[in-house]
């Protein structure tokens, strides 16, 4: 045991000195790039509120409301843009949603096993494609085919109905509101559909069996034990969806023709509030016009944050949940 | 009538735990104080924020000998040695009243520095937790925090830690295999060597063989029986006989406070509580 | 129908075994119609992409309408502009992410960054183009390279935060106490056990966040613009291969359109090829 011969050593104190700078300075690293983040959102909402001070000074409340989109008289509206872009996320929505928990319920429930992870993964994968491939092949495959054979169809029947008529009228230009909008809701499709299947995987198989146990169909379990339980959750899962929808600019820009006016029907051409800045941005003159763009974003950018906040507060809900039944 | 009924319990105890540490006779009556102290602990209260986990607590661990610490789940065994390194400061809202005496002195100072604290009072856990790094640099991470060593210095030191805790000829030829591919066993003994390594004063060991093998298990005791040569060791354990089996000293907690500190012998044999004595006897917990 | 219960009503039965049938059946038929989709889009993307896709994309530069030309300062233009991007992210973000594990417990700004973080993250990535715009190209007088990377380390930076975070807290508490139990000071129990133990997790992030930023087109567009030239200073317009998809996808030349298919491809393989070795990566950490 002559190797503990140096046993009552105490540590050097200047390597423990050493060590209580290095921690104040790594804590304070850290917590300087955390305090970044908030730093970088107050600069956005500041730099957008600045840019867009001109026209909101101009135009007043009634920028929101107002159709008029004119570069040459220099006067300009929000309406028609914030109307392309609600409504072109409405239609993404209509679609995507009832697709994407469909192929959530198939992949859960009903795929062999065997087949479940290929597809899990290969719906993943897809979430991961750029917008603008979808944008591309909205314009160069999607619109002329959809001119050729189902808006002919859609005017002739949809356009003839009470009511709802005038939304579905129109020449068949392939491109347009309508078009932009199946798009959007192909592009969400398998995003949202990998957020469901999470959320439905996160149901306690116990509980699963336990129904099945008692001779439930796999419908019955479903709408009975999977459904309530991830409810919040898959309200909050839309929601984020609809976020991605909101401020999609690529998938929408190709294919919507990019004109502002405000046209009743869905099959005419229209404008988001991303598209229009991004065919008008870097064209625009004079302060007034740049400042309206700009005007577009900060609306924009507060509809994606009032998206965010409700999604998030109902998913809080659901993690609190879950929370006091662990 | 009374005395005959203590005669019973007496042998009645010794033979469930047969194999009580201590060979020399006179040596094992000897209660804790005719030790001299390595750990001083006075008025020590400790809390998770509302919730008093422990209530004055007041106890002299002596020095180069093992102190078991027993007791119910959720008695505040482990919250006590946690004291002792001051690990629980991790987490924030749990903090320590009172005294907790290092040869003399008060570690519960907020002046007091923490990381040199850790280095002269080691800890083992209750499940393994070897780092993410080959078997040489788990034992070498904690030495060169401290010491400046050369490598044949530090080979050395590694070896030294390893044959100590028993391990050396089980990995003297995968050192440079990561730590966390050893069995659990190994794995434990890997966290012995390396708390060994930086040769600190006092071993904390917070139900170092739970999860492990009965092998496995025999293994660690008999280390800790070794252990003793040079260090002071405190254990914390929920199993009785291995209290018994390798501790000098043995302290029974029961809802936060200290409830008896007598040598193990006497406390498993004639305990002067009842408290302690139906926990033995497995009438409770 | 045999009647296996005693008291069973098999009508009652029969009405929920066809509900039954019909809601799965039309799970089926959505999952098809999904899938319909997103198969069309790959087929089309395929078969055109690689019809284009030869030798002279990778070595040519962009040309003008009507003569021949490649994708090659694009491309290098993209690679730049992403590393660059994924460079200025990467480390914020993940100090951001370790103060968040690490630190925020004894914090009350944490629960303010941690959703700020995912405002961020879902922000529409044409508002951090127009951002960058306001506070660098303008001040600057012009377009550039550095503009485009900081714009698309915008994007990265939460996804970095996010997943820096979720994986440290994988890390058990016990490995950190074990750590601390040494004497080891909390920065090095951070950076040479939980980072290291993290690790894979951690590189999976920030591929995670080049293969989304690889593909951005949005923030590009005000930002490093574009170049038909060859550019690799980032102090001016940097060519980038979403731009210039974008732009000649829309222009009215074939040559372009053929490019733009060309270099779409090269984005989706690419972005597909860092996810699946996200995938594979991930399941070997594991």
């Amino acid at each position: 045991m002559n190797k503990l011969a140096g046993h009552t050593k105490t540590p050097t104190l200047r390597s423990g000195v050493k060590g209580r700078i290095l921690d104040i300075i790594f804590a304070s690293g850290t917590k300087t790039c955390a305090i970044l983040v908030f730093v970088i959102i107050v600069a956005i909402m500041v730099s957008l509120f600045i840019g867009a001070w001109p026209a909101l000074k101009k135009f007043g409340p009634s920028f929101i409301v107002s159709t008029e989109w004119n570069p040459v008289t220099e006067e300009f509206g929000a309406l028609i843009a914030i109307y392309g872009t609600v409504v072109t996320s409405i239609i993404a929505m209509i679609i995507g949603v009832p697709v994407s928990f469909g192929i959530a319920i198939f992949i859960t429930e009903l795929c062999p096993a065997w087949l479940k992870q290929p597809i899990a993964t290969a719906i993943e994968l897809l979430a991961a494609i750029p917008s603008i491939i979808y944008g591309m092949w909205g314009l160069f495959v999607f619109a002329p085919f959809f001119a050729d054979h189902i808006e002919p169809w859609i005017s002739d029947t949809l356009g003839n109905l009470p009511v709802i008529g005038p939304l579905f009228s129109g020449p068949p230009l392939g491109i347009g509101v309508l078009t932009a909008g199946i798009i959007l809701g192909i592009m969400v499709i398998p995003f949202m559909a990998s957020v469901f299947r999470d959320l439905f995987e996160v149901v306690p198989p116990v509980l699963k069996e336990s129904a099945y146990g008692i001779g439930a169909t796999t419908w019955e379990v479903i709408k009975k034990i999977v459904f309530p339980y991830t409810k919040i959750g898959v309200v909050g899962a839309i929601m984020l969806g609809l976020g991605r929808a909101l401020g999609e600019t690529m998938a929408v820009t190709f294919v919507i023709g990019n004109a502002d006016r405000l046209e009743k029907s869905l099959l005419m051409p229209g404008n988001t509030i991303s598209s229009s800045l991004a065919n008008q941005f870097t064209e625009a003159v004079g302060e007034i016009y740049t400042s309206s763009l700009i005007a577009l974003g900060l609306i924009l950018f507060f509809l994606t944050f009032l998206v965010l906040a409700l999604a998030k507060y109902l998913l809080v809900r659901l993690t609190l949940k879950e929370g006091i039944r662990t | 009538m009374e005395q005959k009924n203590s005669n019973n319990k007496k042998t009645l105890l010794e033979q469930g735990f047969a194999s009580i540490k201590g060979t020399d006779s006179k040596e094992k009556k000897k209660g804790p104080l005719s030790f001299p102290a390595k750990i001083q602990v006075k008025d020590l209260d400790f809390y998770y924020g509302k919730f008093h986990a422990l209530h004055s607590i007041n106890i002299d661990i002596p020095e180069k000998k093992v102190t078991a610490i027993i007791g119910p789940s959720g008695c505040g065994k482990s919250t006590l040695i946690r004291c002792f390194n001051r690990i629980y400061e991790l987490y924030p809202k749990q903090y320590a009243t009172g005294q907790i005496l290092l040869d003399g002195r008060n570690i519960l100072d907020p002046k007091e520095d923490l990381n040199l604290l850790r280095a002269q009072v080691g800890m083992v856990f209750q499940k393994p937790t070897p780092f993410p790094m080959s078997v040489y640099d788990n034992i070498a991470f904690g030495v060169r925090l401290y010491e400046r060593l050369s490598k044949e210095e530090m080979d050395e030191r590694v070896e030294w830690a390893l044959r100590k805790s028993a391990l050396w000829n089980e990995v003297k030829g995968k050192l440079k295999q990561i730590g966390t591919a050893l069995s659990g066993g190994q794995q434990q003994r890997l966290c012995i060597a390396r708390a060994i390594a930086v040769k600190p004063e006092v071993v904390l060991l917070d139900e170092p063989c739970s999860a492990l093998d009965p092998i496995s298990t025999a293994k660690v005791e008999e280390l800790i029986d070794e252990l003793t040569e040079d260090y002071t060791i405190i254990i914390v354990t929920h199993n009785m006989q291995q209290a018994a089996r390798v501790s000098d000293f043995t302290a029974f907690m029961y809802l936060g406070k200290l409830i008896e500190f007598d040598s193990t012998d006497k406390m498993f044999t004639n305990p002067r509580r009842k408290e302690t004595e139906d926990y033995i006897t497995g009438r409770f917990g | 129908m045999s009647r296996l219960l005693k008291n069973m009503d098999a009508g009652l039965y029969r009405k929920r075994r066809i509900v039954n049938l019909t809601v799965l059946s039309a799970s089926i038929l959505t999952t098809l119609f999904g899938l319909f989709w997103l198969v069309w889009l790959l087929t089309t993307l395929f078969l055109h992409g690689f019809k284009y896709l030869d030798l002279s994309v990778f070595t040519q530069p962009t040309p003008p309408p009507g003569e021949t030309g490649g994708l090659a300062n694009a491309i290098v233009g993209s690679i730049l502009i992403t590393l660059m991007g994924v460079a200025v992210g990467a480390p914020v973000g993940v100090l951001a992410g370790t103060f968040l594990s690490e630190y925020a417990i004894r914090s009350r700004i944490a629960p303010v960054i941690r959703f700020v973080n995912d405002v961020l993250l879902s922000a529409p990535s044409i508002i951090l183009g127009v951002f960058i715009y306001e506070i660098v190209v303008v001040p600057t007088g012009h377009f550039s390279g550095w503009a485009g990377s900081l714009a698309l380390a915008l994007i990265a930076l939460p996804i970095i935060v996010r997943t820096t975070e979720d994986m440290l807290k994988l890390v058990p508490n016990t490995v950190r106490e074990a750590a601390c139990a040494l004497g080891a000071p909390r920065w090095k129990v951070t950076v040479a056990i939980v980072y290291r133990a993290a690790r894979a997790g951690i590189f999976t992030g920030i591929l995670l966040a080049v293969a989304r930023i690889s593909g951005e087109t949005a923030p590009l567009l005000f930002t490093a613009l574009n170049n038909q030239f060859w550019s690799t200073s980032l102090n001016e317009p940097v060519a980038n291969l979403p731009v210039v998809i974008f732009q000649f996808a829309m222009s009215p030349y074939e040559d372009w359109q053929n490019l733009a298919w060309a270099g779409a491809l090269l984005i989706t393989i690419s972005v597909l090829a860092l996810n699946i070795i996200v995938r594979t990566f991930l399941r070997s950490g594991k």
